[in-house]
């Protein structure tokens, strides 16, 4: 008898050998201005630490929140000993008003309607298992987050069908791609639950716009099925157009109660506040039932106590919020730019983006050839020889292969400026190769060859989770 | 939201598992909880509502706690120095754990048990509370369908956390008071002998060491008896040793950590542990789950599980600065040992003045009262109506043992490690002047039998399925009677 689930065994369910090479690779020999100049750099991480100051200074004029004290006298017995699934009142009260504040105070939420759960992951898993049975579908467009792989499919039996986008049209959604989808899905017998979005999305950094998101709900209304926006890069939208959150959409637009309680919000604060180590997610549903089933299953992944009366005291502080939420966004902005044009004048475009922590790289005419076995070659080229560990479209299951994600927003000024020297020279060096050609069947069988290393590496290191 | 189809509409588009009773709150043993909630007990405000004695809360040592967390102020990186820390901190999401938190958890593992066996800080993996590790488990061993044998009484929240999303099943391996509760050779050959006349594969066998709600530990040829019978079949055998730090006479504790070591033709791979600090620490708000298992793939697997359930930074940050300290973790577990050993006497020696026994016991932040007598009948039934009189009347919200899948009626646990001194005194009151007024209605000893049908019991169980959890046991306990929720309404 086999000793373990298939679940188990099937370990390497959505798992990416690239990621797992590139994070490798980086392991081994990590960037460090003083230590290691030559090393690798990390852009595969989409964390946003441009802002920790501004959270250690509030910290620093705070400090009860942190040492379980509250008015002068310690409460840590009675956070050691809260364990409610309903979270911490002020933490809710604090989440939602942060949530409004995010989208421009044009929403607002119901803290009863919110429930707390560790991260985004847990926050997307648990809707699945509220949502659909194993063997249904839910359709998600492409390029899309690896980790939904994992966290939709892993252990709910659910399956991802993709909406495929192309750069046609800047990646947006469209009516055929919808329904092609759901058509794909119908012929592979699988009953669809549901689209689930990024907005905005990771890895296009591209808010979706009203028709888009009019589709959506035209979409689900017509086909009776659930919508997930996962808003968790919500707080990172830098310039215009501006953020346009799903509630905001259903409000304005007349679409009856039935379909309000079929539209879900994922949220967290690994991105917004550069948190994800304090594992802060939630779901919003208008849904009582989704709510108080999601709530029972929050006892799986509840958020500690300690950190909901930290984060509670942080996030009431309202001027600290509004100043925050500004100024993160301004740096935000800064870090893009300076990558687009040091992009730019590497010859190298990117799909113009308003949100997010990375950019959409375009990277195609560096391709030897459309194909992913090019896209990879390029990619094991950036990570060897121009050292940097970006994340390529093919590992976002983009339809399209020569794009590739960058992150922005975990690395010092310095080193990004440094990534893009490096960028440049590899452009330069590229350009000059191409005088001076390979033959073709060497050049073949070295893509061969390491095509196939690539997909032999087994996966029992760590895997890193990237978003 | 008054839509005719809108029930019909959510059926179909929400999920079985979200629709389902599966999560257990659907009881009546609800009745108790509620019952506390409308009318708690305070000394001041509330002298006459009920008293929790339902909620297995350890909050004996707080004090110690306290103070070390005053002395350590880095720990809690609000300090300037800790500043620096909080990015680093805060940013670490790696499901690894951060190094200094699994060797602070490893390290106080191997305090509890004597320093008699080690933990591997490697091994430690992380998940969303017990509730979270033994789920993770279940997706990690045993396929939808596949069961696993729980000797009873059980944890009422084992129902949820072995079998709700991941759609195992539960076996119950039953036993017996006259016995003391013994876990024997033939009740797990009768259980598993059950499970495979009915066609359920056996994945594992769950055991809870020291015993909730026993409250005792298994001894050591019991506890080779079952790795021995695990052996043989080839199934797992999960040991939730939530409780080890709470053991606070002899006989002492015995992990089975220390019993593979002896019994070295045991497969490892089959073997694995679950623990937690919400029981020995008190800390049930800090979601700190451990799953520690000696097979390398299970571990594997679970640690990418984790993700869905991993422990806050902020809190490992904590644990592990609070665990590496070895005077406290030393001083604690003596400490707590001892004030529990306390509580329990004043409990069971008072008990028994009033004629009321329990069941003997060195460990868990419970005793296991025996009511027996005082029932009309030895059924169920007759169960839960003496349960609605002591919560109704007595006003004490204890649990009756067919929450816990109890083979005969007549059971309760008793908390008693999540109050004062002062609400202990007026608890024990309460019950003794209820037994002493019972006492004129006691119409004889209820009949004690050995159940010889034992096949007949567990099949009843099988009925029970949807009354049998007592939610304020699995569940989070309720908001109201936390300041926290008082103070911000």
């Amino acid at each position: 008898m086999k000793l373990l689930s298939r679940k188990a065994a099937c370990n390497s369910h959505g798992q990416d050998s690239s990621y797992f090479l590139g994070w490798q690779e980086y392991e081994k020999k990590p960037y460090d201005e003083v230590r290691n100049p030559t090393g690798i750099i990390q852009m595969g991480l989409a964390e946003n630490q441009l802002s920790f100051d501004l959270l250690e200074s509030w910290l620093a004029n705070n400090p009860e929140p942190a040492g379980f004290m509250r008015d002068g006298q310690s409460i840590f017995r009675e956070l050691a000993l809260f364990q409610d699934y309903h979270g911490l009142p002020a933490f809710k009260n604090a989440m939602v008003d942060f949530m409004s504040e995010i989208r421009g105070n044009k929403v607002s939420f119901d803290p009863k309607k919110l429930v707390l759960t560790a991260g985004a992951t847990s926050a997307n898993e648990t809707l699945m298992f509220c949502l659909a049975e194993p063997g249904e579908a839910f359709l998600l467009p492409t390029p899309y987050y690896p980790g939904f792989d994992r966290d939709l499919q892993w252990r709910t039996g659910v399956e991802i069908v993709p909406i495929h986008c192309t750069s046609a049209n800047s990646f947006q959604i469209t009516d055929s791609a919808l329904e092609e989808a759901y058509q794909s899905a119908q012929k592979r017998n699988l009953r669809v639950k549901g689209v689930l979005v990024t907005n905005p999305s990771n890895p296009l950094g591209t808010t979706l716009t009203r028709p888009e998101l009019n589709l959506l709900l035209t979409f689900i209304t017509s086909k009776n099925i659930h919508l997930i926006s996962d808003e968790i890069y919500s707080g990172t939208v830098f310039s215009s157009p501006d953020f346009v959150s799903i509630m905001e959409v259903l409000k304005d637009s007349s679409h009856s109660t039935e379909v309000w309680n079929r539209v879900h919000i994922v949220y967290s604060l690994s991105k917004d506040l550069g948190l994800p180590g304090f594992r802060v997610g939630a779901i919003y549903s208008n849904d009582d039932v989704v709510v108080a089933a999601a709530t029972k299953m929050s006892s799986f992944g509840l958020v500690s106590s300690q950190t909901q009366y930290l984060l509670a005291s942080m996030l009431s502080d309202k001027n600290f919020t509004k100043h925050y939420i500004s100024e993160n966004q301004k740096r935000l902005k800064k870090r893009q730019e300076m990558l687009i044009s040091g992009l730019q004048s590497a010859g190298i475009g990117c799909l113009k983006s308003n949100a997010g922590l990375f950019c959409w790289v375009d990277m195609r005419h560096l391709l030897s050839s459309k194909s992913f076995d090019s896209e990879m070659e390029l990619w094991k080229k950036i990570v060897y020889q121009v050292g940097l560990n970006i994340s390529p479209g093919s590992s976002c299951h983009c339809s399209e292969p020569g794009w590739f994600r960058v992150c922005f927003a975990n690395m010092s000024e310095d080193t990004l400026d440094i990534a893009i020297q490096r960028i440049k020279t590899f452009v330069q060096t590229t350009n000059n190769n191409h005088s001076q050609r390979i033959h073709p069947s060497v050049k073949k069988s070295k893509r061969k060859s390491l095509t196939k290393w690539v997909f032999r590496l087994s996966f029992d290191g760590r895997e890193p989770d990237e978003r | 939201m008054g839509f005719i189809s809108s029930d019909h509409n959510n059926e179909q588009l929400l999920s079985k598992i979200a629709t389902n009773n599966g999560h257990g709150e659907n009881s009546p043993y609800f009745d108790g909880w509620k019952a506390y909630d409308s009318d708690p007990y305070h000394s001041a405000q509330n002298p006459n509502g009920v008293i929790q004695m339902g909620l297995a809360e350890n909050e004996l040592c707080f004090d110690l706690i306290q103070k070390w967390v005053a002395n350590n102020p880095k720990a809690s990186i609000c300090t300037a120095e800790g500043a620096n820390e909080f990015k680093d901190i805060a940013i670490y999401q790696d499901y690894h754990g951060l190094p200094e938190f699994r060797q602070g958890v490893a390290k106080f593992m191997g305090k509890v048990r004597g320093d008699r066996v080690m933990f591997d800080p490697d091994r430690i993996v992380m998940s969303g509370g017990a509730t979270g590790a033994h789920e993770m488990l279940a997706f990690c061993l045993a396929d939808p369908g596949d069961a696993f044998l729980v000797p009873t009484p059980y944890y009422p929240g084992f129902d949820r956390d072995l079998r709700w999303r991941t759609g195992t099943q539960i076996v119950p391996v039953v036993c017996e008071s006259c016995t003391n509760f013994k876990l024997t050779k033939e009740a797990l050959e009768t259980a598993f002998q059950k499970a495979t006349e009915a066609k359920i594969r056996v994945k594992g066998l769950l055991i809870t060491n020291p015993s909730n709600p026993l409250g005792t530990v298994l001894d050591r040829d019991t506890l080779k008896t079952i790795v021995r019978f695990t052996n043989d079949k080839n199934i797992h055998l999960v040991s939730d040793e939530i409780y080890a730090a709470t053991v606070f006479n002899k006989p002492g504790f015995i992990s089975i950590a220390e019993i593979i070591e002896e019994e070295t033709y045991c497969n490892r791979d089959l073997i694995h542990i679950v623990y937690s600090l919400s029981k020995d620490l008190g800390f049930p708000g800090f979601r700190v789950g451990i799953v520690y298992s000696y097979n390398d793939q299970v571990t594997l697997c679970a640690r990418k599980m984790s993700s869905f359930g991993l422990v806050s930074t902020q809190t490992q940050h904590l644990i592990g600065s609070l665990l590496s300290d070895d005077i406290f973790t030393e001083k604690f577990i003596a400490e707590s040992a001892d004030r529990l050993a306390k509580r329990h006497e004043i409990f069971t020696k008072g008990l028994a003045q009033v004629g009321i026994g329990s069941l003997e016991s060195n460990a868990g932040l419970f005793f296991w009262m025996d009511l027996r007598r005082l029932l009309k009948e030895s059924t169920i039934k007759a169960e839960m109506a003496l349960w609605q009189l002591i919560i109704h009347e007595v006003k004490l919200n204890v649990s009756p043992g067919s929450s816990f899948h109890c083979s005969e009626p007549g059971w309760f646990r008793v908390c008693f490690a999540n109050m004062d001194d002062d609400t202990v005194k007026i608890a024990l009151r309460r019950i003794r002047n209820f037994v002493l007024q019972s006492k004129g209605l006691d119409q004889g000893p209820a009949k004690r039998q050995c159940w010889q049908s034992k096949l007949q019991v567990s099949l009843s169980f099988r009925r029970l399925d949807d009354f049998v959890m007592a939610p304020h046991m699995m569940s989070p306990h309720s908001p109201i009677s936390s300041p926290l929720v008082r103070a911000r309404n």
